[in-house]
């Protein structure tokens, strides 16, 4: 089967020799290049099939145009739109936070259903679980205790995990959704959840209830999948 | 930013240190030009459509992505959270361009596009995916599918 592909880390691709691979300079998480450009995704991606044209192999271009400008660091510009509360939390007070972190959660919620307007779809919905549920089932951990799993098919680890990344979308989605903005690059998105939102906080919490529970998942959880290894301090 | 030496550490060490699969040799299949060819689309992005199973945690299976599936019904349950999802929220096409190949099709650039796409989760060993790899293989024969895209994420 003759096969094309976009590669990211261009060192793994020199190992692994795949017959044609087309190395672009983008964001992990972003192999085409920038959302919402549909000309510069297509020139990434008639750049990756052309290979296909290729007479020998195996070979591995670079594409070397660098994505459509994107608002790098915080110092360019973007804001949040969302005027999210600063009031002080005790962070070793877990009611406060619990009641902060509702309150902040509720400030979310028309932002992100403009953007679920705007775009006509929302990635919120790997859990299978509604907003409400997501906020009390993630409220859960910060007690010392274990919440019961919401769903019988999954194992509760798992559980957490697609709640988390729920949690996360819903805060994107909600960030992202003020029209005529530049949106900014991942790397300033996860900046501004990591450095700005309770929301973040809750999680840290959730991890230090994981590493202190017996179940194995839990503690690989919450050791490994619930906070992005630049932020894990 | 994927360039491995500007990525922030630990990440830059986790990433280098991977184990890559080697292998003895190097198959090399050739086809029609491009605009007479059949495209599928294969992702490592954890995607699925919305009422799926999620992905589980080192999953080397795949998920089924009809060709006619709307954007809006395609989700992500990778595991891993040290990549970038906002792109992915705001325009699926940015990790699985299944607008752009419909787009070259319907220019003639590529002859059609396949009746199925598949996507994996690509946190998990290469090696135990190997045999659902060749299954999907054949499942891309008997959708006369004669050139493959991979796109990692």
């Amino acid at each position: 089967m003759p096969t094309t592909q976009i590669s990211l880390i261009r060192e793994h691709t020199e190992k692994i020799k795949p017959p044609r691979a087309l190395w672009v300079p983008f964001e992990l998480g972003r192999p085409l290049g920038v959302p919402n450009d549909a000309m510069f995704q297509t020139k990434v991606l008639v750049a990756a099939l052309r290979l296909l044209d290729e007479p020998t192999g195996p070979v591995l271009h670079d594409f070397t145009e660098e994505a459509p400008s994107l608002l790098k660091d915080s110092a360019s510009g973007w804001a949040c739109p969302l005027d999210l509360s600063t009031e002080a939390v005790d962070l070793t007070d877990m009611e406060q936070l619990r009641v902060a972190f509702g309150r902040e959660f509720n400030e979310m919620r028309s932002w992100y259903e403009l953007g679920v307007k705007r775009r006509g779809r929302t990635t919120f919905g790997v859990s299978g679980l509604d907003q409400e549920s997501i906020r009390d089932f993630v409220i859960g951990f910060l007690d010392g205790s274990l919440p019961s799993n919401p769903r019988e098919d999954l194992p509760l680890g798992l559980m957490l995990k697609l709640a988390a990344d729920d949690l996360k979308t819903y805060y994107f989605e909600a960030a992202t959704a003020q029209p005529g903005k530049v949106a900014p690059s991942g790397e300033v998105l996860a900046d501004w959840f990591w450095q700005k939102t309770l929301a973040a906080k809750v999680l840290r919490a959730v991890k230090d209830s994981c590493m202190n529970s017996d179940d194995r998942m839990l503690k690989g959880v919450g050791e490994r999948l619930l906070i992005p290894m630049k932020h894990s301090f | 930013m994927a360039r491995l030496d500007q990525l922030p550490e630990p990440m830059r060490s986790h990433i280098a240190g991977l184990e890559c699969p080697s292998f003895e040799t190097n198959p090399w299949v050739q086809g029609p030009p491009l605009h007479e060819r059949r495209v599928a689309l294969v992702s490592t992005a954890g995607l699925h459509r919305r009422d799926d199973r999620p992905f589980q945690i080192m999953s080397s299976e795949y998920r089924i992505i009809p060709g006619d599936t709307a954007t809006r019904d395609l989700v992500m349950s990778h595991t891993s959270s040290n990549f970038d999802r906002t792109g992915f929220q705001q325009d699926l096409n940015v990790v699985f361009p299944l607008d752009r190949v419909r787009e070259l099709a319907e220019q003639g650039i590529l002859g059609s596009v396949a009746s199925f796409h598949y996507s994996f989760m690509g946190a998990a060993d290469p090696k135990s995916m190997e045999v659902v790899a060749r299954d999907l293989a054949g499942l891309l024969k008997d959708d006369l599918v004669d050139a493959v895209l991979l796109v990692p994420v």
